[in-house]
């Protein structure tokens, strides 16, 4: 039975909905306020003023500008990684059986369900074990353990969706390997693969914890933002770059959203 | 002359599992070949094996003359229509159809005039720009057809195309194939687990269990002289007979075999046969199936519909023309 939509819920239901929604967002709300205030050393409420003037000021400050471009490298190259090793083990697990299939299955989703914390003591340990330097391509496969995650997870469950026999059946029709996977395979994953890439770098772009342990001196936007808050300057420059981060993720995360509408999970968006 | 597809000794085995074993088989050029069996009997795995998706453990196979062993399926002149017809839900109809000829490299124009040929071939014309998605079971199944002959295979491989349609559609798709195939003039080879479907359509019907092939011959052959007890009983469910009470009638010590339309039936203590009782009557529409017990042993006669039966339970007489009597190959 479906419930008309003007006697809906009661009164005091309402409330407790808005409520909730209310805790949820008002705090994103106030970050996006300070980013106008003319008080630059604490944040206090209500505002003194109001001004745009952070704008310029962080227009002009080129360590946000390195932070900001490391950050899009290092989530542009880990997606990359994710999306090449994440379909090929994706592909591996759904159309093949063999020994050890389901622990495989298990070891690549593991980097999700583990905290960021112990991926990152033991990345850092394993980097010094081996004798590798700190630099960008650490911070990259620091990143990239839990990108393959979410970029497998949506193609395993396409692929999943997707009749075996439709590969055969392109192979009968004359289609080597490689036509195959351009021709068939490609075009039906396709949209997981989007979703899952723009997942991923959303994760990669905001990751805070892994980064601390795999990153030397340089710093991506978020630790930079966490550095900042240390200092007594400047403050709202911190709530502008937050306002630009907040968009630049939820964006992607919105896209993925629409594009896996039919019945695909976003699986592993809950890190 | 060359066989259309040649078995020598073939085995496919899956672990412990002899999913084929020890398989001859000569497919003649031009015929419609049915491999009929139940379900893990071996029929569907002898077609992967042809199709090129599965490759012998030991034995070796030639199509047309040609060796078969190791070549990959896109390498073989052999195309398959699919149980679930595994078209690409990505392209509409008219690029399904002429996805062979695409990744062959031919033309878009003629690839495309190719492909509308075959869908008029199929009675499908003007379908061409429509999604599988729209399309209804049996029109799938005839875009799955067009899809596969537009590669003008010298075989033409079928794996139970029929068993998703209803029945009445079903009936029409049998008459359809048949003459397709008399048309066309390429071997088909057909797996079906319907005996009926196998008698009605095929040139000749290979019987399979546990991987092996019972016997081979025509429908006729196979209903009316069936060598071993398991064919007897699949095809048709004819009455098997033990060798005692063939002994009776024939003379020998042999299992023996008996359709249960030559089974008369008669009123009791009226002129000699075979003593039984009624058990149930199984009203069939145009034939009436009955169970009979004979002393023990379990018979089904079927009588048209409209003949005055006795009641169930009643003790009635069985009389056979003895020339019905087959004989099978198993000794007793």
């Amino acid at each position: 039975m479906r419930s008309d939509g003007s006697s809906s819920a009661p009164l005091g239901l309402k409330v407790a909905a808005a409520c909730g929604l209310l805790f949820l967002h008002l705090p994103i709300l106030l970050i996006f306020i300070y980013a106008f205030t003319t008080e630059e050393r604490s944040f206090v409420w209500p505002p003194p003023g109001l001004t745009t003037q952070w704008f310029a000021v962080t227009w002009n400050r080129p360590d946000v500008w390195e932070a900001l471009s490391l950050s899009v490298r290092v989530a542009a190259i880990s997606t990359l990684v994710a999306l090449v090793l994440g379909t090929l083990c994706a592909a591996a697990v759904s159309r093949t059986r063999f020994f050890g299939r389901e622990t495989i299955s298990l070891l690549v989703i593991l980097p999700i369900a583990l905290p960021g914390i112990i991926t990152g003591i033991a990345l850092r340990s394993a980097f010094s074990l081996a004798e590798i330097p700190f630099s960008f391509w650490t911070i990259v496969l620091g990143h990239a353990t839990f990108c393959v995650v979410v970029v497998y997870n949506n193609a395993v469950a396409r692929l999943r969706r997707t009749s075996g026999s439709m590969i055969e059946a392109s192979m009968d029709l004359g289609a080597d390997g490689f036509q195959t996977f351009r021709h068939v395979v490609l075009p039906n994953i396709a949209t997981a693969l989007l979703a899952g890439g723009m997942l991923a770098f959303a994760l990669s772009f905001d990751e805070v914890i892994v980064t601390t342990f795999t990153a030397g001196q340089q710093q991506t936007l978020p630790i930079w933002m966490l550095e900042e808050l240390i200092r007594p300057r400047q403050r709202p420059v911190t709530n502008v770059v937050a306002m630009v981060v907040v968009l630049v993720t939820l964006l992607p995360i919105l896209v993925a959203y629409y594009l896996t509408q039919n019945g695909d999970q976003i699986a592993g968006s809950g890190k | 002359m060359t066989s259309a597809v040649s078995f020598q000794e073939v085995s496919r085995h899956f672990g412990s599992v002899r999913a084929v074993d020890m398989v001859d088989l000569d497919i003649v050029p031009g015929e419609f070949f049915a491999m009929l069996g139940p379900s893990g009997s071996g029929k569907t795995t002898c077609l992967r094996l042809i199709a090129g998706f599965e490759q012998p453990t030991s034995g070796s196979i030639s199509i047309f003359g040609e060796r078969a062993e190791g070549v990959p399926p896109y390498r073989r002149n052999v195309n398959t229509v699919f149980q679930d017809y595994a078209l690409f839900p990505h392209l509409n109809v008219l690029d399904n159809v002429a996805y062979g000829l695409m990744v062959k490299g031919v033309g878009k124009l003629e690839r495309q005039k190719a492909a509308e040929e075959a869908l008029s071939l199929v009675r499908l014309p003007g379908y061409g720009a429509r999604r599988p998605s729209q399309l209804s079971g049996g029109q799938r199944q005839r875009v799955a057809l067009a899809r596969a002959l537009v590669n003008q295979p010298k075989v033409l491989l079928l794996d139970e195309p029929l068993g998703a349609l209803d029945l009445k559609l079903r009936e029409n798709m049998q008459e359809e194939l048949k003459s397709l195939q008399k048309a066309l003039g390429i071997t088909f080879v057909f797996v079906t687990h319907d005996q009926g479907e196998a008698l009605s359509m095929a040139d000749r019907v290979a019987v399979f269990n546990d991987g092996k092939i019972m016997q081979i011959g025509t429908p006729q052959d196979i209903y009316q002289r069936p060598k071993t007890r398991f064919v007897a009983d699949f095809v048709g469910s004819s009455n098997v007979l033990p060798p005692d009470f063939v002994q009776r009638y024939s003379g020998q010590h042999r299992w023996g075999s008996l359709r249960p339309e030559s089974i008369r039936i008669g009123r009791a203590a009226k002129g000699d046969g075979v003593a039984a009782r009624l058990v149930s009557t199984n009203y069939l529409g145009a034939t009436t199936r009955l169970a009979l017990d004979a002393d023990g042993l379990r018979l089904h006669a079927i009588v048209p519909a409209g003949a005055t039966l006795p009641k169930e339970g009643e003790a009635v007489v069985l009389t056979f023309n003895r020339e019905h009597l087959h004989l099978m190959d198993e000794p007793g």
